[in-house]
């Protein structure tokens, strides 16, 4: 146990790392630039009516102001940290003057559920197909499965939504294409707006699943096909131990440990598969959020989701990277 | 080479598949170079004309014939991936090397940065970098900033690889022959690892193509270079299914899958192809 507790030292200090090497970056990759974000959102302010020089000068010196962007970039440096440390990121353009992080933490929960729902399915899914697939080599249906998953897993995201948008909204429509609950439901907990939200997360968690799924299919898949030829499983199967607990209690079992890992190394990319799902279906999370802040040239939203998001990925790996080793006792914690 | 190509159609149907798949998407691509027309130009034939004998993939509502406009396409998709998929070896390959044969403080430092690489998303980071640079971001600059973020899962696996080889008696060999770390690394250890970097080259290339094809739907890349991302812009900003000019968003999207499954298939039978166990399995040994 003592060996477990040095990991989870080792994890944490890996943790910081993470999160205090991808926020700066996001940070310098902001204020390097080239392009001043108050001559950005100056520019987008005037195109829309005429203002008199002194007003355009006058909401110049106040985004400045906003922005801190006339003092050193060290300076901006440490009063950024300082002020993300307690989430306070500024006030926001797109919805002003409401604080960039409300905004973020109003979206972060969408996303998560989003995110948690889609992965748990296609994990255990995938998995237990795949383990089945590897065992049962013969079976029609799981061989016509592998050969699905295989055309759908190198699909982008952006596409598999845009399809399923298609079918199911234009041609077919029997889900809704847009929003996280219907229009007419109060936001509130009741049975209603559950249903509500529910059906809005169908196919947004579909595509996810979908393309997620054949992933953990094919890698589980051939694990357990090399596990099979162990002679630990020739072994149960000459005892006649009942096939179905040799698959579930020897072979899968021993091949799940891998794949923990492998979930722990694909959440960022996971991640990125989500926000892109979220915007072709306007669900209100964190990439529908990213998107409208880009587009509206929002500087402290836009540094706030990063930064968020950079920091949750992390937080989630971290709590993933803590499990394996518990559930695997041949795995010596370094 | 050949022989090992023609084993791998015999007995490897996912191989076969892909080759074929990818050779029709490098053919058409190829054909962008007999283009008659500039594919940047609009309203240079006859707007929404449906797919015919004339405009075998139909005309779009910018007046662009949809056949050259995809060559055109998967040129540019490919040429990109390929930019990203070479940068990103370089990258990988050094690091993977150094860190697995020179292990102690190099391989953690080089271990650690690594691991922050594989957690941070890159989607945002992307976002991000198009926020701040706006049409300074063409295609070069956002391959080379892919490139920057693809490399570390292979770098993880080339050094598991180069781990193995480091302790071999060919390389204690070489040391006493007195032979450089450098030219031990490029000469003895990166044949061992070139079939890996091969097969994760493909991958690499799905995986930044995907990543293309998504920013440009966005219009967060250059849209006047036509790619399949910002076909599918365009068709989106004109809303073609609403107006019934199907055939823009169907084309580029079955080209899409096209290429994306002949890589992913290749890829796969490459891996395969890699490890002995699984190719005697399937050679029925």
């Amino acid at each position: 146990m003592r060996g477990y507790f040095w990991f989870v030292f080792r994890r944490i200090l890996q943790l910081f790392a993470v999160i205090v090497g991808g926020i700066s970056a996001a940070f310098f990759i902001s204020h390097l630039s080239p392009i001043s974000p108050v001559e950005q959102a100056l520019a987008r302010i005037t195109s829309r009516s005429n203002f008199s020089p002194e007003a355009i000068e006058a909401m110049r010196s106040a985004l400045t102001d906003l922005y801190g962007v006339n003092e050193p970039l060290l300076g901006q440096f440490v009063s950024f940290w300082r002020r993300a440390l307690i989430g306070d990121f500024g006030p926001s353009l797109i919805a002003f003057p409401s604080p960039a992080m409300d905004l973020v933490m109003r979206a972060l929960p969408w996303t998560l559920g989003l995110l948690a729902t889609a992965i748990v399915i296609q994990w255990f899914v995938g998995n237990i197909l795949g383990g089945l697939a590897g065992y049962y080599q013969k079976n029609r249906v799981l061989k016509a499965f592998g050969v699905v998953s295989m055309g759908l897993q190198p699909i982008p995201h952006y596409i598999v939504a845009f399809v399923l948008l298609i079918v199911f909204g234009f041609i077919w429509p029997i889900f809704p294409i847009s929003g996280g609950f219907a229009m007419n439901v109060r936001f509130a907990f009741t049975p209603e707006f559950v249903l509500s939200v529910l059906q809005h997360a169908v196919l947004p968690a579909a595509t996810l699943v979908l393309v997620g799924m054949g992933g953990w299919f094919l890698g589980m898949r051939a694990l357990v096909s090399n596990i099979v030829t162990e002679d630990y499983v020739t072994y149960a199967e000459l005892a006649g131990v009942n096939r179905n607990r040799i698959v579930g209690s020897y072979v899968i079992r021993n091949a799940l440990v891998p794949q923990i890992t492998a979930l722990a190394m694909t959440l960022g990319g996971i991640f990125s598969g989500t926000v892109i799902v979220e915007v072709v279906f306007s669900y209100p999370g964190l990439g529908t959020l990213l998107v409208d802040a880009v587009e509206g040239g929002d500087y402290s939203l836009v540094l706030a989701v990063s930064t968020v998001a950079i920091a949750a990925v992390a937080v989630a790996i971290f709590i993933v990277d803590l499990l394996y080793p518990l559930l695997d006792p041949r795995v010596k914690v370094e | 080479m050949f022989a090992v190509i023609k084993d791998l159609i015999r007995y490897n149907a996912e191989f076969a598949i892909g080759l074929l798949l990818s050779s029709i998407i490098v053919l058409l691509a190829l054909l962008s170079f007999f283009s008659p027309i500039d594919p940047t130009r609009v309203y240079s034939v006859l707007p929404d004309v449906p797919p015919s004998a004339d405009f075998w993939f139909g005309t779009n509502s910018r007046g662009q014939d949809l056949f050259w406009q995809v060559t055109f396409a998967l040129r540019n998709s490919l040429t990109f991936g390929l930019i990203v998929a070479v940068l990103s070896r370089v990258i990988s390959i050094t690091v993977g090397l150094l860190s697995g044969y020179l292990g102690g403080w190099v391989d953690r430092g080089l271990m650690f940065v690594n691991d922050i690489f594989v957690a941070v998303p890159v989607f945002p980071i992307l976002v991000l970098f198009y926020f701040v640079l706006r049409d300074k971001l063409d295609s070069t600059m956002l391959a080379l900033i892919m490139a920057c973020m693809g490399w570390p899962f292979d770098a993880r696996l080339i050094r598991s690889v180069t781990l193995g080889l480091k302790h071999r008696e060919f390389t204690r060999h070489a040391v006493f022959a007195g032979m450089s770390t450098r030219k031990i690394l490029l000469e003895e250890h990166l044949p061992y690892v070139m079939p890996i970097i091969f097969s994760t080259a493909l991958a690499n290339m799905i995986w930044s193509i995907g990543l293309e094809v998504t920013l440009a739907v966005l219009g967060f890349t250059d849209s006047n270079v036509p790619t399949i991302g910002t076909m599918l812009y365009w068709a989106n900003k004109h809303s073609a299914l609403v107006v019934g000019v199907w055939w823009w968003i169907l084309i580029p999207v079955v080209f899409v899958v096209i290429m994306f499954v002949g890589l992913f298939l290749l890829a796969v039978s490459l891996n395969e192809y890699i490890d002995p166990r699984s190719r005697l399995r399937r050679m029925g040994a």
